[in-house]
């Protein structure tokens, strides 16, 4: 309950700060009026001229659900495959998933012509759709290849597996991207995440699918506790681990789809929400995958203010920050995670 | 299809038991029955198939038609009720870090919670109960991992019983612990199932120990039984000799045979 409200605290910190920040600095009071006017029948006197309240509505609070739901969606698909998988490693874009997502939205704007008008904005809804065929290939790829290397498959084979399915799908995707240069050039910016062209339509495109992912793992919450004691316990205790596995796999990857189709590649959300929640909050997954999706999504909302603040007026593309922030923490991960490794 | 145990039905009835793992065959048409109330200890060399009867029986794997538990075929149970009947304690169960003592027991409710539901009062009482009855009414905040050998095994069979099982199948139950634990666990067992009508069904290396607990004992070799009956009638030192190839001297016991291993002659 304590961390419930630390993480709705969080998300509405998020939010105020994620609007107000900018090229055009906005009193943090009356963009918390603003957007409380936004719910019907309330009419406060924010102080904010038509313009910024355009500024607010149109440009920066679309951005901010955005990171919102992307960062929510990353984090609980981190914790969901951590679960599953019984890993402490599993991530989004270490398993694989992630690129299969990307080489999907690239060859359907490639080949299927979507985005022609020279921008990613304007991508039609079933980008997704392609987005999560690519990414249960992937998942199916490295959880096949990583199976392989022993009867159970440990976790470092696994992700091994994972960044070798990533190197193969990028490859893919880099051959793609030769090929069609001409046509493909938006796809160079959104390779590196990006918030920036996000309008409401963005927001629309992922929602959907971001209230299927959640209401699917979260109500497994508890399944993903008895499936850590392992697979024969699980079952003795009246479950079925395959089954309850391949459908959180399933859905997990339908979340991480829906985040790269919209803003692209953003590493390490995955796995740096999860572990601090972890860290924080103790190792059920009933408190770790709704703190991840709250968490996570004000981590990444943040994370964007930094990357439009800290070089201005050009913008950082938000990935890099990321992963700038992810690989250190990604060692300490490492260091912590030894035991279950060897 | 009637759940309710058929009056004086066997606990375990396993008739013409086979089971391959990967294309081997482990068990080899294995008989066994389980009295209501009985002790059973399986015992054997190691690679006998003692874990994988036990596997079998908890319905862990498939085995159609070959397993009745309390009247009702095994495989004509559903998961869940299957789960209220049978409860299994492995032989080194995972433990997950960070996981506290309570929240690990209360794994144990699973069976009666809904899918995708959570616990009520009465599956936390229960569990509180479970724990007091085992003396770790003290322990329910600490966390799994830094337990004893000893307090370990007592939290498993205390997961064992939140399942609310009468039915208990105990994977060597002994192995990881030193000799005064082995005994503390097995009284504990075995008061429990006086005090509650459990049956149990347990595979163990240590004979004489096996001996002094189980009414009935069964050994297995190459996947098949080789012999049943009493402790004195199974635990012979022909028998050890031709089975496990061990050069033991059998000692009348109180409770039981003891099993002394003597150091073999030199040809």
């Amino acid at each position: 309950m304590r961390w419930l409200v630390a993480g709705l605290v969080a998300v509405l910190v998020a939010l105020v700060v994620g609007v107000s920040l900018g090229p055009v600095s906005l009193p943090p009071g009356s963009v918390a009026a603003e957007l409380l006017n936004l719910f019907p029948g309330v009419h406060l006197d924010s102080g904010l001229t038509e313009r910024e309240i355009a500024i607010v509505t149109e440009l920066r609070l679309p951005r901010v659900v955005l990171g919102l739901l992307v960062g929510g969606l990353l984090a609980l698909a981190g914790g969901c495959y951590q679960g599953v998988f019984r890993n402490p490693l599993a991530d989004p874009y270490l398993l694989g998933v992630a690129a299969g997502a990307g080489l999907a939205v690239t060859a359907a704007i490639a080949l299927g012509g979507a985005g022609q008008q020279g921008t990613l904005s304007g991508l039609p809804m079933t980008i997704p759709l392609a987005a999560f065929a690519g990414s249960l290939l992937a998942v199916t790829m490295t959880y096949v290849l990583g199976a392989a290397g022993g009867r159970r498959g440990s976790p470092a084979m696994l992700i091994l597996a994972g960044v070798a399915v990533s190197a193969f799908l990028s490859a893919g995707q880099t051959y793609l991207l030769q090929r069609h240069a001409d046509t493909i050039q938006p796809v160079y910016s959104w390779l590196l995440g990006r918030l920036a062209t996000a309008g409401w339509h963005d927001v629309l495109l992922v929602l959907p699918y971001a209230v299927l992912t959640t209401v699917v793992v979260l109500l497994h919450r508890r399944e993903l506790d008895v499936l850590a004691v392992g697979d024969d316990e699980a079952r003795s205790l009246g479950l079925h681990p395959q089954r309850t596995r391949y459908l959180l796999i399933a859905a997990a990857s339908l979340g991480t789809a829906a985040a790269v189709s919209a803003t692209g590649l953003i590493g390490f959300v995955g796995i740096i929400v999860p572990h601090t929640v972890r860290l924080l909050a103790g190792s059920s997954y009933r408190v770790i995958l709704p703190m991840s999706l709250l968490f996570g999504g004000a981590f990444l909302a943040l994370t964007d203010v930094v990357a439009r603040t800290v070089a201005a007026p050009s913008e950082l593309p938000i990935g890099v920050v990321t992963a700038l922030l992810g690989g250190p923490f990604f060692v300490l991960v490492l260091r912590t995670a030894r035991r279950v490794l060897t | 299809m009637s759940r309710e145990p058929a009056a004086g039905a066997a606990a375990v009835e396993v008739r013409g038991l086979h089971v391959a793992l990967g294309g081997t065959p482990i068990l080899t048409g294995v008989d066994l029955t389980v009295a209501a109330g009985e002790w059973v200890t399986v015992i054997g060399p190691n690679g006998a198939g003692k874990s994988t009867l036990l596997r079998a029986v908890g319905g862990l794997l498939p085995a159609p038609r070959a397993i009745t538990l309390f009247g009702t075929p095994s495989a004509a149970l559903r998961r869940r009720d299957r789960a209220r009947i049978v409860a299994t304690v492995a032989q080194s169960p995972v433990v997950p870090p960070g996981m506290s003592v309570l929240d690990y027991v209360l794994l144990g409710r699973t069976p009666y919670i809904p899918t995708l539901g959570r616990e009520s009062t009465a599956d936390v009482d229960a569990v509180h109960e479970v724990l007091g009855r085992l003396d770790l009414a003290g322990f329910h905040r600490r966390e799994l991992a830094t337990l004893s050998g000893g307090e370990r095994q007592r939290v498993f069979l205390a997961r064992a019983l939140a399942q609310g099982a009468t039915l208990l199948l105990l994977d060597e139950p002994t192995s990881a612990l030193d000799i005064g634990h082995q005994q503390d666990v097995l009284e504990v067992v075995d008061q429990l199932r006086r005090e509650h009508g459990l049956t149990v069904l347990a595979t163990m290396h240590d004979l004489s120990l096996a001996g002094e607990y189980a009414d009935r004992m069964v050994m297995l070799a190459a996947g098949q039984v080789v012999a049943a009956g009493t402790p004195s009638e199974v635990l012979t030192e022909d028998l050890l000799a031709t089975h496990y190839r061990a050069s033991v001297r059998v000692v009348p016991g109180a409770h039981g045979p003891l099993v002394v291993p003597v150091r073999p002659a030199r040809p």
